[in-house]
């Protein structure tokens, strides 16, 4: 295990690096002056002052020079400060991060709870109606926006149901108000999810079922439920841990997007003002930490995925 | 990603049989209908489209779905039901678009990176995962962010994000054809590189590709909409599915037509497009049956 783990940590140093290659790029990819986009029109500025600003951001240098500049910096934690309100990027970041990462957490598990009982069920009845129509719900939820589900959700919940949505509580504060406040956008982020899931624990599971093992505790005199639970069910949900790992990053994206239909201060709209004010830095950040994050999960899936199947390390 | 079907099966047989197979397959034809449907009204959008979409009526602003208006209008009295038709333009032209860039790019990396191998292999499938390794719609809005909002940009934007996709697809089908044997009868037959990839590896890597289009399409239609939705995609007036979102959302309680039209107009068609891409998985690849 020990040495499945160093590898696995020494084959992400390269896509690290390519992200922050990527993240140190976007800026540069700015079509003129990032500067003088910034100042915009109104300010006008003598040649000598916009050479004074260059040296001042150290975008004068060479673009290598910059990049080791910038490489040495986020190491050491420092994403630079913001544009519009000069506040470190890293701790603006660090303290929308939570809502984000909850919301995300709470999608996901949304998504199992809705996917492993019906792919479940799917398997089992296979071919049967319930599986038909199972299989185009799935299709379905795929098809949803999940922003329009999220609009929708607010119109149904609000206007005819007469739910209050709540503010967002840190869940510090109080748990219950978090979890309150955070349902109806992690239904809207999950139910996409929930759709791949399903496919996967059906797919996964008829897989298992098929197995001779599975036969042999049948033959044994094992009833349905105990073979279901004790020898299909743990196998068939090896393949789907890692197809969760994959998920987080449709759901750290999605926040985004979440955030701003249900007007959640996270790490999506401290991103999305960001954008609209061309406050860069603070892009840059927000990008950075969402890949790392991407990256971690995936390891810590792929860790997980190794330890609960032996097979993989040893291959 | 599904690998290439075997080399030998899909030459030997005839167009009538895989006819047959897509008709009774159920879940493909459904799809194909909805996306020739959606394409013939994209087409014929201005022909077909009851009103002008631009043509304010401020003293029908708000109305609800009925006989003059089927979808209601929107805030300044413009016919909804129009806007969706013209609507379904914009998602479709930059939905293929950017699925074509994505195409064009990913498959030939891919292609030369499974058939040559070696440091190209390497270097280049580093660099798709590094593409991988952002959430498609964050780098999507970042790139947006920082080119700017217009119809290439976008088409870029998206293209960029599911190239990786299509990369390894076609990787993984030139590396099962490359040892194989016909490819080394064909070199042996002095064949260039260029030929044995276009004549033998390109026809076994059809199969896996043309299911990820169907399915790249439907992503491209969601991210466009939700770029569009952010204010970062589509800008009105022009009208996209995603912007009318991002506009009818402040009626929403008032006028729930404006937003809900739209939303069911980017379903459809986006659920077309993933029947027609699972059927099509399961016609060509035997294996997920």
């Amino acid at each position: 295990m020990q040495r499945y783990l160093a590898a696995r940590v020494l084959a992400l140093i390269p896509v690290l690096l390519g992200i922050l290659v990527v993240v140190f790029l976007l800026i540069r990819l700015i079509p003129g002056d990032a500067i003088q986009l910034f100042l915009g029109t109104q300010v006008e500025m003598t040649p000598e002052q916009m050479a004074e600003l260059r040296r001042f951001f150290g975008v004068d240098r060479p673009i290598w020079v910059q990049f080791a500049d910038y490489l040495g910096r986020v190491l050491r934690g420092d994403f630079g400060v913001s544009l519009r309100t000069a506040r470190p990027v890293l701790s603006d970041i660090l303290q929308r991060l939570p809502l984000s990462f909850q919301l995300a957490t709470l999608a996901l598990v949304v998504a199992v709870v809705i996917a492993v009982p019906l792919g479940v069920l799917s398997a089992v009845t296979r071919n049967s109606a319930f599986d038909v129509v199972a299989r185009i719900a799935g299709l379905l939820g795929l098809s949803i926006p999940n922003f329009w589900l999220g609009a929708m959700l607010i119109l149904v919940f609000s206007r005819y149901l007469h739910v209050a949505l709540g503010q967002y509580v840190p869940i510090t504060q109080d748990a219950l108000g978090t979890l309150q406040s955070l349902y109806l956008p992690a239904l809207a982020l999950g139910t996409a999810i929930a759709a791949i899931l399903m496919r996967y624990v059906r797919s996964s599971l008829l897989e298992v079922l098929g197995q001779e093992y599975i036969r042999t505790a049948r033959g044994k005199g094992l009833r349905g439920t105990a073979v279901m639970l004790r020898h299909a069910l743990p196998n068939a949900m090896i393949p789907v841990v890692t197809v969760i790992g994959f998920q987080m990053g449709y759901l750290l994206g999605g926040t985004v997007v979440i955030e701003e239909i249900f007007a959640l201060p996270g790490m999506g709209r401290l991103a999305l003002q960001a954008i609209f004010q061309r406050d860069y830095p603070v892009v840059q950040g927000v990008v950075l930490v969402v890949a790392l994050l991407f990256v971690l999960t995936n390891l810590v899936v792929d860790l997980l995925y190794a330890w609960i199947d032996p097979r993989i390390r040893y291959t | 990603m599904a690998a290439a079907p075997p080399a030998e099966a899909p030459r030997l047989r005839t167009w009538r049989w895989w006819a047959r197979r897509f008709v009774g397959n159920r879940v493909a034809p459904i799809g194909l209908v909805i996306v020739v449907a959606s394409i013939v009204v994209a087409l014929l959008a201005p022909a077909i489209a009851p009103r002008d979409v631009r043509a304010m009526s401020p003293s029908d602003a708000l109305s609800p779905p009925g006989r003059l208006y089927w979808f209601g209008t929107d805030e300044f009295g413009r016919d909804v039901f129009s806007r969706v038709l013209v609507g379904s333009r914009i998602s479709l032209v930059v939905a293929c678009l950017s699925v074509l860039t994505a195409l064009a790019m990913g498959t030939t990396v891919g292609l030369t990176a499974g058939f040559y191998g070696g440091w190209w292999d390497a270097v280049s499938m580093r660099a798709m995962d590094v593409i991988f390794a952002f959430p498609a719609i964050l780098l999507a809005i970042a790139i947006m962010a920082v080119l700017g909002t217009s119809l290439f940009n976008l088409v870029i934007a998206i293209g960029i994000v599911y190239t990786p996709q299509f990369a390894r697809v076609a990787r993984a089908a030139a590396l099962t054809v490359r040892g194989l044997e016909f490819v080394d009868a064909a070199r042996a037959l002095g064949l260039s590189n260029a030929r044995i990839i276009a004549r033998h590896v390109i026809p076994n890597v059809l199969a896996p590709v043309t299911v990820q289009i169907s399915l790249s399409l439907s992503l491209a239609i969601l991210s466009e909409s939700a770029l569009s939705f952010l204010g970062l995609g589509t800008q009105p007036p022009t009208p996209s599915w995603g912007n009318m979102l991002s506009e009818g959302r402040q009626f929403l309680e008032l006028a729930p037509w404006n937003a809900v039209f739209p939303g069911l107009a980017i379903m459809v068609v986006v659920l077309g497009f993933n029947l027609l891409g699972d059927g099509l998985r399961d016609l060509l690849d035997p294996r997920l049956q």
